[in-house]
């Protein structure tokens, strides 16, 4: 049997098709004629966008924006300051790689865990939850803490482990999840200046939550909303199907990443999640509060989370916005990467002043990566 | 950290109700978690994200997908103006 992985990249990558597909898009759009705003929500969708300069393609009145698909982008800075102290006082402190250059507050020395690392305090980098376990279990005589941060993607290896009691005494988790359906919520309803005509909903998140998560978008907006694969012919697939609804005078849910999301979703990793976490307003660096946003561990499981071992507590005013970044517009979609006077000043993918250039789902970082910066208006 | 890897399952095993697989992660060999609602088995194909396996790829719903852009083509040779 051929590797289907394969497969997959012949028919979605390297398909000559893509060609029809964008002209189809054209007539679209030239039937449309109004300018249509499509966000996408998700990294990686980003990093198709620019990676395979989709944009390029796209006739003049229709415009891809990047929106808050990165969650490294939007953890507060006072986890950060919590976590350098941590390490310097001998705490392990284990972290994605993502996470490991993040600023801290405002004013903070060291300002990242790598920094704080150089100093000498302990921090060790994984790959996935299972790494952290691993890394417990090996150094019993440690403590460690998991700097958990994502959306509902990242949110079952820890569900997981800690409802089949499979977390090490030793491992306490600092949870700084955040969910997408509220902040999508809020994105329609309080964010003056990005009025969207389509939504390129996040193909993972959506495996977990399902593409039934999203009916609140049609429904509740008039927002034809697309679930969507990675590949770039699923995005200009996605795009067609938008510009379709909108011709013909619909808003609805389309589930274009059938190969990997049900509309249920998940149901073994939403069992464990709901039983491990729950969820309350929480603060989005850049953007303020959003109400039901973060998942916290419940009093179960209290005996692994970090904030009670440790007393991490949240400020009540936050110092975390870095003078002059533009990250927090970014991630709402209001500002592109190149609007910013540090792109690619002071601020750059091997020394990142602000968040969006931190995680390679950043969008200031995708574009930094991807973009020949002498082009104009993209 | 957020990306999800379509990945071969080179083996399965279980420990206490917690499912684990060894898979091939584009030729590198990763030991994950399954939290997936349907049995999984050698040879099957998973999206890894994170060290997890989040969904298993559905093969007859690879191809179906590009139905709906065959669809699409065809009615877009005839997008009334």
């Amino acid at each position: 049997m051929s590797d289907l992985r394969l497969r997959i990249k012949e028919l979605y990558e390297r398909n000559p098709k893509a060609s029809e597909i964008v002209k189809i898009i054209r007539d679209y759009a030239s039937i449309i004629k109004k300018h249509v705003k499509i966000m996408d929500f998700c990294g990686t969708h980003e990093w198709t966008i620019t990676y395979y300069g989709l944009r390029s393609l796209m006739p003049n009145n229709i415009e891809l924006i990047a929106g808050p698909g990165c969650p490294v982008c939007v953890t507060p800075g006072y986890y950060v300051e919590a976590l350098i102290k941590l390490s310097l006082e001998g705490v392990n402190v284990i972290t994605y790689g993502d996470a490991f250059k993040l600023p801290s507050v405002r004013g903070s020395n060291p300002k990242s865990l790598a920094e704080a690392k150089a100093l000498g305090g302990k921090v060790t980098v994984v790959y996935s939850f299972l790494d952290a376990v691993k890394v417990a279990k090996e150094r019993p005589n440690e403590e460690h803490v998991f700097f958990s941060v994502g959306f509902e993607t990242t949110m079952p290896a820890v569900s997981t482990t800690l409802y089949y009691r499979a977390v090490p005494h030793n491992l306490y988790v600092l949870s700084a999840h955040r969910l997408t359906p509220p902040i999508m919520k809020y994105l329609m309803s309080n964010v003056k200046g990005v009025e969207l005509d389509g939504v390129l909903a996040p193909g993972h998140v959506s495996a977990i939550l399902g593409s039934n998560a999203w009916e609140f978008i049609p429904k509740d907006y008039g927002v034809t909303t697309v679930v969507t694969g990675f590949e770039p012919l699923d995005v200009l697939l996605a795009v067609l199907l938008i510009l379709k609804s909108i011709k013909e005078g619909r808003a609805e849910l389309l589930n274009e990443y059938r190969r990997v999301v049900k509309p249920e979703g998940n149901l073994t990793a939403k069992k464990t999640i709901n039983e491990v976490f729950t969820y309350v307003d929480s603060y989005w660096r850049g953007i303020g509060v959003v109400e039901g946003s973060g998942a916290k561990l419940k009093a179960t499981y209290e005996r692994n989370d970090a904030e009670v071992r440790y007393g991490i507590k949240e400020p009540k005013t936050h110092s975390d916005i870095i003078p002059g970044c533009r990250c927090g517009e970014v991630v709402l979609g209001l500002r592109k990467p190149t609007e910013c006077p540090l792109f690619m000043k002071v601020c750059t993918p091997e020394n990142p002043y602000g968040p969006c250039m931190v995680s390679s789902e950043g969008t200031c970082r995708i574009w930094a990566e991807n973009l020949p910066l002498s082009v104009e208006g993209i | 950290m957020c990306l999800g890897v379509p990945a071969k399952v080179l083996r399965v095993w279980s420990v206490g109700e917690l499912r684990y697989a060894e898979v091939d992660l584009g030729g590198l060999s990763k030991e994950v978690i399954l939290a997936l609602d349907e049995p999984v088995n050698e040879g099957d194909y998973v999206i890894v994200h994170a060290g997890m396996g989040i969904s298993k790829i559905k093969e007859e719903e690879v191809e179906e997908t590009l139905k709906i852009w065959e669809d699409l083509y065809n009615q877009g040779l005839h997008i009334e103006q």
